[in-house]
């Protein structure tokens, strides 16, 4: 692989805090190497800017590995830049030329409210979660694990629907500000297990009422969110999800 | 102050049991008025919190993240170790015991040890009750696999995500009782101090890392969940986050630091790039399975791998561990890798990095695949397509992370790996119910020194955090709280709460008014390539004294010319990282000194003074079975306690891979 350094534009959305008005601040760095990481070109813009007495730029990060969810940033339009299936973390340098010009945004949406720069706040997710995406069993309830042989494609699905990283790249791609996708993988996920069979009802009927509670729009079958989801999580869990909420609306209606 | 870490007596396996028999316990009434705070939301953080809230304590749960979801047990990637047997290979709570006592070349403490083993089982049926997806084989049941060295199969894995599986089931316990009211969360807040009062743990100073503001939080009991400090080295596959201010905040308040030095340096990693580099990222061990590891038997060798010839090629894991060749523990793997680079034979761009080939294993595996085909005929390409799908299927997702970071296909070009600090077994010293040197402080997970002596085998860290969280401490935590049931919750307006809120904010102050020149990052990269030098893979006697010196001198440099931008009470980055990398630059010259009273070479501590004539690492049980335990005593100063280790079960004996 033939590594190259490049001088790029950067144009970074800036806002003191959650109360401020923002906008974009266009910077300039040189010599950037096609082998460094996103984030790492930042941490250079970070410390060019502390250099010169200026506030660096606050964004989200944490395990740098594409598995803690933690970063965030819109880049050229795009959630998590131009590769498919990444974060923004894995996203390396090579992905540009020389002179590119780059435009970098926090996540857009009423439910993630931004509270400084390039970081927002997504506890929104959070309360989703804790409106019924679990399955109630405390410790030391349990039976031994292979007491239940679980069908391995439903595992697999369940998995699957699992590697969720709870990023919210399907929130801020989607026009509608929708988290059917993040919702529709944990129902999915637990809905495809027996383990999660009691609760089947009232869990998806609770975490889409907290959604709508939220303030996240509705679907509209764009795609949008399974083309942008770093993970791969496919729309048929949306579809899933809303299977399941007609069932339980149907069955808690006869109650 | 004499070490008493409290293992019951009687015999090895019945110890745990009969703990539990005669633990004091808190009625459900009492446990409604004790308040308990749980710093860290990993594993071992949110099993805790969530269990603890279950029982009925009222719990105060804190994560730097901005969701307990992120917290870094998400990134392990192989499995979890449990004795179920489930392939009926003949594995045990005692092998597992045994695997793990061995596997820490015999500086753990046995019992811990036995406990861990015991309840490992029960963690597998906890997980797959919340709806943690394991990987099942086709009739229903879990599968498993074999790690680290291990004779048995018995790691529980889900693709090369278990990390992220089992945190996802622990934080979603965790956000049921939040729901349930019974856990409040404080996410993004950082511990910055204990409130000590009479002698006991009642409290945290915490700062709100948005708004900036301290808290004072009241708890009858504070449990440390922080994790590791292999940050302490700047570069390492920790997340930029991970952190020892909690852990360290408490030694300064009399909690004793055990092994400091223990440091687990993982071989499989993708190597430094260059100096932009801000974090490494881990190649499971799993790949060593089925890769070749090797360096060109020329020195500076610049040809394309491809066009050195097999009898160019010096497989030297296979050289000089014929027995366990390239599946030799990790500490091993690591110091050959290191001695190849040493002498002039890495490879790549900085020279300081090996290829894992998968060139073999594809081709092996291909002409499986033609076999079962009946292709008798096939030739190179058909095998060698057949072959990748294989692998494909087995290891697809760290290929494509490889891919990915490098920009190179490991399937057509040998990877290209070198070792990187990866865990710390050192940690807080706790006894055996996890109760550090201060009454009513405990540290779980790889924040305590237990359960993996001087070397951690593969697929144990989530095992560890799991049992402490799940199973350990709420027997072990009523033991201690069934006597604080006439303690009233203490106002955070007591003059202990005050002070120490006070003495963080003037810390913070001292901080941004040092107004110098340096960068935060550019000291913290500074102690990462001094204690990488100096208290890395090979360590000396003169080299750690240098070390010791260099450290004074950057601490000295830091608190007078570091550049930390923004202000107090607002979201500053800068500034928490500031605090990190002074607490950071404190441990580091810890570790040395522990490093250097450690005359003998361990696991993954090699004392280059001692060492067999083949270069082998030497232990010496003579002198060294103990915990180093180190009391602070002010600046730059700790007095050394020990405990001695005892061995009823597992007799020492020197580790052969040959």
């Amino acid at each position: 692989m033939e590594h190259y350094h490049m001088n790029l534009t950067l144009k970074v959305w800036r806002q003191k805090n959650a109360k401020m008005k923002g906008n974009l601040e266009t910077y300039k760095v040189k010599d950037i190497s096609s082998e460094m990481s996103f984030l790492e070109m930042f941490d250079v813009l970070n410390e060019q800017l502390i250099i010169e007495g200026k506030e660096p730029i606050a964004f989200d990060h944490d395990c740098r590995e594409g598995i803690c969810g933690m970063c965030s940033m819109y880049i050229n339009g795009q959630a998590h830049g131009p590769w498919q299936n990444n974060t923004t973390c894995q996203l390396h340098m090579r992905a540009f030329k020389d002179g590119d010009t780059i435009v970098v945004e926090p996540w857009r949406s009423s439910a993630f409210p931004v509270l400084k720069d390039l970081v927002v706040d997504r506890s929104s997710f959070d309360r989703i979660i804790q409106a019924g995406g679990y399955i109630s069993v405390n410790t030391g309830n349990a039976v031994d694990a292979n007491a239940m042989p679980i069908d391995k494609k439903d595992a697999d699905n369940a998995f699957m629907a699992a590697a969720c990283i709870g990023c919210g790249a399907c929130v801020a791609t989607c026009k509608n500000g929708s988290a059917m996708l993040f919702v529709g993988a944990k129902v999915s996920q637990l809905s495809l297990l027996p383990q999660g069979e009691p609760e089947r009802e009232s869990r998806v009927l609770n975490m889409v009422a907290q959604m709508d509670k939220e303030g996240f729009g509705n679907c509209t079958n764009t795609y949008a969110c399974e083309a942008e989801c770093p993970k791969g999580i496919s729309i048929a869990n949306i579809a899933r999800l809303n299977s399941e909420f007609l069932i339980a609306g149907l069955s808690n209606e006869e109650n | 102050m004499a070490l008493d870490a409290k293992i019951p007596q009687g015999e090895m396996d019945k110890k745990w049991n009969d703990y539990k028999g005669h633990v004091k316990l808190v009625n459900p009434a009492n446990k409604r008025k004790i308040e308990v705070i749980v710093v860290g939301t990993g594993l071992a953080g949110a099993s805790a919190a969530a269990s603890l809230g279950e029982m009925g304590y009222k719990v105060k749960a804190f994560c730097f993240q901005d969701s307990p979801r992120r917290a870094h047990s998400i990134a392990a990637q192989g499995g979890i170790n449990a004795a179920k047997n489930y392939q009926n290979d003949g594995d045990s709570v005692f092998r597992l015991f045994y695997d793990t006592v061995k596997g820490g070349d015999y500086r753990a403490r046995e019992a811990n040890v036995h406990r861990l083993a015991e309840v490992s089982t029960s963690i597998i049926d906890q997980c797959v009750a919340q709806g943690v997806p394991f990987a099942r084989e086709y009739g229903g049941l879990l599968s498993n696999r074999s790690f680290g060295g291990t004779q048995v199969q018995r790691t529980f894995y889900a693709a090369g995500q278990t990390g992220q599986q089992l945190l996802l089931g622990a934080y979603s316990a965790l956000e049921r009782q939040v729901a349930l009211g019974n856990v409040k969360m404080y996410a993004r807040h950082e511990m910055l101090d204990i409130v000590k009062i009479e002698d006991k743990a009642r409290g945290i100073i915490a700062r709100d890392l948005i708004s900036g503001k301290t808290e004072r939080h009241f708890g009858h009991a504070v449990l440390l969940c922080t994790g590791g400090y292999g940050n302490v080295f700047y570069l390492s596959t920790n997340a930029m986050g991970s952190n020892v201010t909690a852990a360290w905040k408490a030694h300064k308040k009399g909690a004793f630091f055990g092994n400091p030095c223990f440091t687990q340096i993982h071989p499989t990693c993708i190597p430094v790039s260059g100096d932009h580099q801000s974090k490494l990222t881990l190649m499971s061990e799993s790949l060593r399975n089925d890769g070749r590891i090797w360096v060109p038997k020329q020195k500076g060798d610049n040809r394309n791998p491809k066009d050195i010839p097999e009898n160019e090629r010096d497989y030297y894991l296979e050289r000089r561990y014929p027995a366990f060749g390239n599946l030799v523990p990790r500490d091993v793997a690591s110091r050959a890798a290191k001695e190849r680079c040493d002498e002039g034979y890495g490879v790549g761009t900085t020279k300081m990095a090996v290829y894992l080939d998968y060139k073999d294993a594809i081709m092996r595996y291909g002409k499986i695949e033609a076999g079962k085909h009946g292709l008798n005929n096939a030739d190179d390409k058909t095998i060698f397509d057949l072959g990748k799908k294989v692998v494909e299927e087995k290891y697809g997702n760290l290929f494509e992370m490889y891919a990915k970071i490098t920009g190179e296909n490991p399937y057509e070009i040998p990877m290209r790996i070198y070792p990187a600090v990866h865990y710390t077994m050192g940690g807080l010293w706790v006894d055996y119910e996890l109760q550090t040197t201060v009454s009513g402080l405990y540290a779980l997970g790889e924040a305590n020194f237990s359960d993996h002596g001087a070397n951690r085998l593969g697929a144990s860290a989530l095992m560890q955090g799991l049992a402490d969280g799940y199973f350990v401490i709420p027997y072990t935590l009523g033991n201690y709280l069934a006597d604080e049931i006439r303690t009233n919750s203490i106002s955070t307006d007591h003059p202990a709460f005050l002070e120490a809120e006070k003495e963080v904010n003037n810390r913070l102050n001292l901080l941004l008014n040092i107004n110098g020149k340096q960068t935060v990052e550019s000291f913290h990269k500074r102690l990462g390539k001094i204690m990488w030098d100096k208290c890395g893979m090979a360590r000396s006697e003169s080299g750690l004294k240098e070390a010791i010196d260099q450290i004074q001198q950057l601490k000295k440099e830091f608190w007078s010319d570091v550049k930390i931008p923004g202000a107090i009470d607002e979201f500053n980055t800068e500034l928490d990282k500031a605090g990190r990398v002074a607490d950071f630059i404190e441990l580091g010259e810890l570790m040395c000194k522990d490093a250097l009273n450690r005359n003998e070479s361990c696991g993954g501590h090699f004392r280059e003074e001692s060492q067999t004539e083949e270069g082998e690492a030497k232990r010496d049980d003579d002198n060294y079975s103990y915990v180093a335990a180190w009391e602070n005593k002010g600046d730059s100063n700790w007095e050394l306690h020990k405990e001695a280790l005892s061995f009823e079960i597992v007799k020492p004996s020197q580790r052969s891979y040959k």
